[in-house]
């Protein structure tokens, strides 16, 4: 997971002091709010393996964001993002084992600053560590699986609590694009495998895709850029997600995002670069680049 | 991207190294012993001791038939029916050789009383004896037994766990069995898997606690829903309530779980009774599935539900199994609770809780040291025992385990992490669980030998040493069967066969077993503690009347010397308090002692 996308607003005049004190900038509230999450869900359930597994997970997070973003970057970088992916990592993951939460954070980061393409990383940084973690070691990590009570109260505190924060974000129709595709072809794997629709439902009632649907499918930085396009992604992912579950694959959602998320990327920069190309053919090379032209994100 | 070209290559080796941990780590620390044979020369030299599985040869032929349950159920009916089998070890005769009793859970079907003949063989003796045809229609059927004294005679008698109407059958003086349920007060009908005989108030007479799993308003042959699943996979609290049977004398007892702060509906599938703090009170450990264990301090007058005081009650797993065991040799009890761990799909790890020296408001700190241990991951996990078995002078441990076993190539893993990540309206209605369909779950496992090497590790032996079955296990009990200073495994498995491991230790090492009978205290010493010093060691064992998981050892406690050993003394403490010491004492025999009045 990652720091979910604070779109370029437009202008607005400044507000009142007061009012800024009051309002948490727009990068530190999924941090907050996943924190907030964390905690609910261990002192009323207990849902960690430890939390000592947890810190290492969130140490190790940040850092090697920060010795990476030091000697890359050549600055000290923001750490929301490592920190979200730090504990996506800590709450998700469940091993007996303490390396694998290091390994996995360490992953996680890293892979920012290794599978780059065209200045951009491709993978969300927390769904390529726990996916390649879960993939190699499936003796001994798993996912996490228990539920917050299992009861309808916690469950819809999280949905209504997440869906107001990711919309300030301007990521709803995202999460929204994915649960309703996941719904609806839920039903079609009903109908195709004989098994009763509730089954086929039951994981998206669960924490683990609720912070697969807040934080994970949501990064700003792996997404595509276009509202439309963002959908269609959200929409691609349950619907290769149903391929995974066909293969009983109970990480499906996770593989189903490592692979899609990648590919739309790489497709958002070859149609780009395309209209780069145009623009360029269209315009003398003496003048000036479309203001209007997206900057490229890195 | 800034850093140069030095900086890149040390990054991507960075990453590749990253990846190339798991893999390394994976190979290096294979699970298992698989692939091991038995050499018996080999396994003696290495490990001091192998098993021989003996049942036919001891001329038990025991198959466990599971339970059929409501036709509603049918599309899950092998997850659902897949407890019943049990073993406990009892003398019943009092002739001074273990025989052995296992239930059977199919209406209809019977249970056997396997009398030793001291000979190496057994013959079932239940029908004579009248605890056989205990599984009619309308009864239920049985999930479990445990043996206790509870009117002081010198005959252990018999309460039957079932899901169904639980039965209490008094010992005739070794002669037969009278049923004597409906004097007793026990309940009409209970789904329970495990129960306990201890004296919780040191009166010198056995009460009785008794954990439901299943809530007990279900007939489950009868049912008019299907909504009886638990409402989550990890917190779940609408399983059977507990029962605590205060034993009045004269065959009569009075339920006091709520008047004494036994409140819970969790769903219990073990429990072990010891007195974890030296208070002179048993307390009462309850292994939960779905959810977390419970630990019931017993302060002379009331239970306290202390979990997550002690560090046992966090981090919810599926809870199977309470044995009790001194692994470090320092008088202390750690406790082992098995879970489930599926590669792939689920890793709880079974619970290895050890003592720490502090305390939290005089309630004992726990630590699960399993990881440390070398003995967490089991598969999925059920009955398991502590036991010397190569007589080396630290305790072992014996784990069984495969829950499903159909068809080898297909698993229903993943359509049960499916429905168990869901929301209670979902995983709470078995109508909404996929059919079965012939699948396995968890099914054909390797069983776990793990051997202690006294400095705080467990080495998985178990093909090594000759268990190689890969039954579905439930019980494990352990007894000295042919009185030889061997610990003997026995094994009851759920459609399967009741297996006997015969064990043959490196004669060198040497032991001792004490048969201790209680004049103030109950006459089975159930509940007594026990620690042998030789050789600059101490080792606590304890009597108990159920461990494991639906399961009782022997009431006998059988110690590992090693070789030459020079014995100090035996030092009792039996639940009336009194504390006694023994001295004199020789290896290489069964020595028995009352306690002085």
């Amino acid at each position: 997971m990652s720091q979910a996308a604070i779109a370029a607003p437009a202008y607005k005049p400044p507000r009142p002091q007061w009012k800024s004190w009051l309002s948490l900038d727009n990068r530190y509230v999924p941090p907050a709010f996943i924190t907030l999450i964390l905690l609910a869900g261990q002192l009323s359930f207990g849902i960690l393996e430890s939390y000592e597994r947890t810190l290492l997970a969130i140490a190790t997070s940040i850092a090697t964001e920060l010795v990476l973003g030091r000697i890359f970057l050549g600055k000290w970088v923001n750490l929301a993002s490592a920190y979200i992916s730090g504990i996506s990592v800590g709450i998700l993951l469940r091993s007996p084992d303490f390396w694998p939460y290091a390994v996995a954070a360490a992953l996680a980061i890293s892979s920012k600053y290794v599978l780059r393409f065209r200045g951009r990383h491709l993978w969300n940084p927390s769904n390529f560590g726990i996916s390649v973690v879960l993939f190699l070691l499936p003796a001994s990590v798993a996912m996490l699986s228990i539920q917050w009570g299992n009861n309808l109260a916690s469950m819809a505190v999280i949905w209504v609590l997440g869906s107001i924060i990711i919309w300030r974000v301007r990521r709803f129709h995202i999460s929204a694009t994915y649960a309703i595709s996941f719904l609806v072809l839920a039903l079609i794997r009903s109908w195709i495998l004989h098994q009763p629709w509730l089954a086929e439902v039951s994981p998206i009632t669960g924490p683990e895709y609720q912070l697969f649907i807040f934080f994970m499918i949501t990064d700003p930085k792996t997404t595509v850029r276009s509202k439309k396009g963002q959908c269609l992604v959200a929409f691609c992912v349950a619907f290769v997600e149903m391929f995974f579950r066909f293969d009983q694959s109970i990480y499906a959602e996770l593989y189903a995002l490592f692979w899609v998320g990648p590919i739309a990327l790489l497709i958002e920069m070859a149609l780009d670069a395309r209209k780069r190309r145009r623009a360029d053919a269209a315009f003398p090379s003496s003048m000036e680049p479309n203001p209007a032209m997206p900057p490229s994100r890195g | 991207m800034k850093g140069g070209p030095i900086a890149r290559a040390v990054l991507i080796l960075f990453f590749i190294g990253l990846i190339a941990v798991p893999v390394i780590l994976t190979r290096r620390n294979p699970s298992g012993s698989a692939g091991a044979q038995l050499d018996t020369r080999a396994a003696l030299a290495r490990y001091g001791f192998y098993f021989t599985e003996v049942s036919q040869q001891a001329g038990i032929h025991f198959v466990h038939q599971m339970p059929q349950l409501d036709p509603k159920l049918a599309p899950i009916m092998p997850e659902i029916a897949s407890m019943g089998a049990s073993v406990t070890v009892v003398d019943y005769n009092q002739d001074g050789w273990p025989d052995l009793y296992v239930t059977n859970s199919r209406q209809g079907t019977k249970n056997a009383l396997y009398r030793n003949n001291h000979d190496g063989t057994f013959t079932d003796v239940a029908p004579q004896l009248g605890i056989a045809d205990v599984n009619q229609p309308g009864t239920g059927v049985s999930t479990g037994a445990v043996w206790g004294d509870y009117d002081n005679d010198g005959y252990p008698d018999l309460f039957l766990i079932k899901w169904g109407r639980p039965m209490l059958f008094h010992n005739d003086r070794g002669h037969g069995f009278t049923d004597v349920s409906k004097q007793a007060g026990l309940p009409a009908w209970v789904n329970a898997d495990t129960a306990v005989w201890f004296d919780y108030d040191g009166d010198g007479k056995l009460d009785l606690f008794l954990g439901g799993y299943f809530n007990e308003t279900y007939d489950l042959w009868h049912l008019n829903t299907t909504k009886i699943m638990p409402d989550s996979f990890e917190y779940a609290e609408n399983g059977g309530r507990k029962y605590l049977f205060h034993n009045l004398g004269s065959g009569r007892f009075e339920e006091v779980s709520e008047k004494l702060g036994i409140r819970s509906n969790r769903w219990a599938l073990a429990a072990g009774a010891a007195d974890l703090t030296g208070s002179g009170h048993p307390d009462l450990f309850v292994a939960n599935d779905y959810g977390v264990s419970e630990l019931y301090m017993n302060d002379g007058s009331r239970f306290h539900e202390v979990g997550k005081l002690a560090g046992v009650g966090y981090s919810p797993k599926s809870g199977m199994n309470v044995a009790f065991g001194d692994i470090f040799n320092q008088n202390k009890f750690s406790i082992y609770v098995s879970n489930i761990s599926e590669p792939g799909f689920l890793i709880q790890g079974n619970n290895f809780w050890v003592p720490q020296d502090s305390t939290a408001g005089g309630v004992p700190k726990y630590v699960n040291m399993a990881n440390a241990l070398g003995a967490e991951l089991g598969g999925w996990s059920f009955g398991a025992q502590f036991g010397d078995w190569n007589n080396d002078g630290t305790l072992d441990l014996f784990l069984t385990n495969g829950y499903v076993s159909l068809d080898r190539h297909r698993s229903y893993w993943y359509d049960f992490a499916k429905v168990t990540a869901g929301n209670s309206a979902i995983i709470g209605d078995a109508s909404n669980w996929p059919p079965f369909d012939g699948r396995s779950l968890s099914g054909y496992q390797e069983k776990r030998v793990w051997v202690n090497d006294g400095s705080g590790h467990f080495e998985d032996v178990a093909s090594a040493v000759g268990v190689t079955d890969r039954h579905d296990g439930r019980a494990v009990a352990v007894a000295d069967l042919w009185n030889n200073g061997a610990l003997d495994v026995i094994m009851a498995n759920q459609g399967g066969p009741l297996l006997v491991y015969a064990n043959h230790p490196d004669p060198a090492n040497q032991w001792i077993e004490f048969a201790l009978e209680g004049t103030k205290s109950n006459r089975d010493a159930i509940g007594a503690q026990a620690t042998l010093y030789w050789d600059g060691q101490q080792q606590l064992q304890q009597v108990s009347a159920g461990s494991g998981f639906a399961a009782q050892n022997d009431l006998r406690l059988h110690f590992g010397l090693g070789k030459d050993p020079h014995l100090e003394k035996l030092v009792i403490r039996w639940p009336s308090g009194k504390v006694q010491t023994v001295l004199h004492l020789a290896p290489n025999h069964i020595v028995p002692i009352r306690e002085e009045q």
